[in-house]
């Protein structure tokens, strides 16, 4: 059996060497996404443009924005006139924030009673909208707290008035500074490697029917078993080379910190590459031309990324989708990614991960053995 | 430039078209499919996220507090557990996404001093998940913290105090009820077009090549913008057919509310496919083997459109380098233009810039596509 695998591999990998441009598609496209995704891939909310218009002229008016424009969650890139200005601000997206104080804003506070803060928001990017909300109230908390500390203290001598009040204190785990890219730049590697691996994978069949050599192998003694695994062993190698590539840039050049067992991940690795080359080979066999294995990808990849909580978590869709995600080994790797690289988990937790992405590659592989089989009749 | 070639090529292409029906079929089923599929995968809203809670008091008020959370949409509480290694555990198992801690002394202490604490632990390794999630359960503490106040005043018999010097009166506008699914929806049918666009048409070329039969186009008298219009002209009708259904399924199916004119969409959208298609055929152009040519495609179109279109991260949060190269990225002024289109009701003269932006890309590629396509002749 192996007598007759090993040509197959030898063939594969001299067919790419003779391939020029096909290393340069490898590595160079491979290094500019990680870099390029790493750094747009991230829902952080920092310097939103914000307009404020100040209709009170007061100390505490001043006060309360000098706030915002201090942070660096806020940059006020427009002071207005008018309540004119703000709306055209925000409808020409020249600012997404908003912030009114009216007149009468110091004279309220000073009565003790509750004066208002206008904030006006475009929610087109909701969660954009969402967090800068949250950033808002954070700061008008913390200038209302100020206040009223100032107050009492003022009117009613620090024993005067007590606050009753439960705070929350927020302990996130395995990402303290809650870092976009520590999040992000793993899940690339997963998402990365899944379209070049399909993407090389589903056209290895088809194209040798296309171009006509498929005739000769199967005159050839081969096996459809030894043929399939001749052409996966090529390209699980290529596959490791690059995830080694994009592993290391995370490392490197991201610095994500990696405190989980490397042996995992390369076992996680390993199952993967096996589960998307052949889902790769899968389409391939179930092709006849290269046009037709080119939509498929499109057809295939599209909801394997959207649908493995790269981006949006699966745990806010709908239960049939979420169903469907179990047959995704994408699902399953960037947990295992995500888990040694952030959060050190072992074996001990991620087992059921590793069999699922090998109980996928079995069927898909055994699916593609028997699909080139009578392909061939 | 001859309209009876040009027509010849279109023929030509139809019934090539029409002759492959597992690919027109695919073309025609890919923006369906995707839009149902993906539709409902597009989420970012969070509600029931599963808590963990670890008693450690045991008294009236920590199950008060425990009350709130099981009243909020946003939490459920799915567990408790009595100690901290199964906190541990909860969170490592992602069986829970948030952990509520409540101290030995909480009661106490709020006795004492005033003020006391809860722990919250979160998973942080999706840190968007994890910040929202802190939101709202900071926004459930401090109403629990409220209603104690509130108590706690009556029982010393004293008249309700101003207990908030400040309100923050936010109005969201575009999107009032912040659901993610309105601004996502949009930015998907854009992000589907521009995939379906460049897969229909990257081949159309490097096929011809591949078969030999490019040496017949080339011994006709049919020229390189006869060829490119009269390859592009059913493409651009398949590609009408896809956009409409996509729009179509976001305005009446997920109920994304349309604010815009009808005109305005025919316009940008007919642009935009032109632009797409062309790009398609220019990749086709340059490069003669159908695997090269898909790889680039696949390379140049799926995973920017998904990141660097701004229609899942927002383009002013990327760093200035990263936000230049997006300009590159043709998809991103559709994605403006529909987002626009639907949550704002742009009218054409607002939405001026990105289409601009198109014409140019447009003008461009057809130069570049005309011009490679020259030079393969001799």
């Amino acid at each position: 059996m192996f007598a007759r695998i090993i040509p197959i591999v030898i063939k594969e990998f001299i067919e790419l060497k003779r391939d020029k441009w096909a290393r340069f598609r490898l590595i160079v496209p491979t290094l500019v996404q990680m870099l390029l995704f790493g750094y747009a891939a991230t829902y952080e909310v920092y310097h939103v443009s914000t307009v404020v218009l100040d209709l009170d002229h007061s100390q505490e008016s001043r006060e309360l924005l000098s706030r915002f424009s201090f942070s660096n969650r806020f940059d006020v890139v427009k002071v207005a006139q008018s309540q004119h200005d703000v709306t055209e601000a925000i409808d020409r997206s020249a600012a997404a924030v908003g912030l009114v104080i009216h007149a009468g804003f110091a004279e309220l506070l000073d009565k003790g009673q509750s004066a208002p803060l206008q904030v006006v928001v475009d929610g087109t990017n909701s969660n954009t909208a969402l967090i800068a909300l949250g950033y808002v109230n954070t700061i008008a908390a913390g200038f209302a707290h100020d206040y009223a500390a100032d107050l009492a203290e003022r009117t009613l001598g620090v024993h005067g008035m007590r606050q009753v009040k439960v705070t929350l204190e927020q302990r996130p785990w395995f990402n303290e500074d809650l870092n976009g890219q520590w999040f992000f730049v793993p899940g690339l590697i997963g998402t990365l490697t899944l379209v070049i691996i399909v993407n090389l994978t589903a056209f290895a069949i088809v194209r040798e029917r296309e171009v006509g050599t498929l005739e000769q192998i199967m005159v050839s003694p081969i096996r459809p078993v030894e043929f399939i695994l001749g052409k996966t062993v090529p390209f699980f190698l290529i596959g490791l080379g690059e995830v080694a590539l994009i592993v290391a840039v995370a490392i490197l050049w991201f610095q994500v910190p990696f405190v989980g067992n490397p042996l995992v991940l390369l076992l996680g690795t390993a199952l993967f590459l096996l589960s998307t080359m052949a889902l790769g080979l899968l389409i391939s066999t179930l092709c006849m031309t290269q046009q037709q294995a080119f939509s498929m990808n499109f057809f295939v990849l599209n909801p394997f990324f959207i649908l493995s909580g790269f981006s949006f978590p699966i745990s806010s869709m709908p239960k049939v989708l979420q169903w469907m995600t179990y047959a995704n080994p994408l699902r399953y790797y960037l947990v295992v990614i995500r888990g040694t690289f952030l959060k050190g988990i072992g074996m001990s937790v991620l087992w059921p991960q590793l069999a699922a992405m090998a109980a996928i590659a079995v069927v898909l592989l055994a699916a593609s053995i028997l699909r080139f089989r009578k392909s061939l009749e | 430039m001859k309209l009876r070639r040009l027509k010849a090529i279109a023929v030509k292409e139809v019934l090539q078209i029409w002759r492959d029906p597992r690919s027109l079929m695919i073309a025609l089923l890919l923006p369906f499919t995707q839009m149902f599929l993906l539709g409902y995968g597009v989420n970012l809203d969070l509600k029931h996220l599963p808590v963990c809670t670890f008693d450690r008091e045991g008294s009236q008020l920590s199950q008060d507090l425990f009350k709130h959370f099981q009243a909020s949409q946003y939490f459920t509480i799915a567990r408790n557990v009595q100690s901290y290694s199964q906190v541990v555990a909860a969170i490592d198992n992602a069986d829970c996404s948030i952990a509520i801690v409540v101290p030995p002394d909480f009661s106490e202490r709020l006795n004492d001093s005033g003020t006391a604490s809860v722990q919250a632990i979160i998973d942080a390794t999706d840190d968007n998940t994890a910040n929202i999630a802190f939101g709202y359960a900071a926004a459930v503490v401090n109403g629990f913290s409220n209603d104690v106040q509130v108590s706690w005043i009556d029982r010393q018999g004293r008249p309700l105090q101003q207990v908030q010097p400040m309100v923050v009166q936010s109005r969201v506008w575009f999107n009032e009820d912040l659901e993610s699914r309105n601004f996502i929806i949009p930015g998907l049918v854009a992000a589907i077009m521009a995939l379906v666009g460049a897969q229909l048409t990257s081949l159309t070329i490097s096929r011809e090549w591949e078969r030999g039969t490019m040496e017949l186009l080339i011994s006709t008298p049919v020229r390189p913008s006869e060829l490119m219009i009269g390859k592009l002209i059913p493409y651009l009708v398949l590609g009408w057919l896809d956009a409409a259904f996509c729009l179509a399924i976001a305005a009446l199916w997920f109920g994304v509310p349309y604010r815009g004119t009808l005109f305005a969409l025919f316009v940008t959208t007919s642009l935009f496919l032109f632009v797409v298609l062309s790009i398609g055929y220019l990749l086709s152009v340059l490069i003669r083997s159908q695997v090269g040519a898909s790889q680039i495609a696949l390379l140049a179109t799926m995973l920017p459109t998904m990141l660097l279109s701004g229609y899942i991260f927002p383009i002013d949060q990327m760093p200035p380098v990263i936000r230049d190269i997006t300009y590159l990225i043709y998809a991103r002024y559709y994605v403006t233009i529909v987002k626009d289109l639907f949550l704002k009701g742009s009218s054409i003269v607002e939405l001026a810039t990105p289409i601009l932006f198109l014409i140019v890309y447009a003008t461009a590629v057809m130069v570049l596509a005309a011009h490679a396509f020259r030079k393969r002749l001799d």
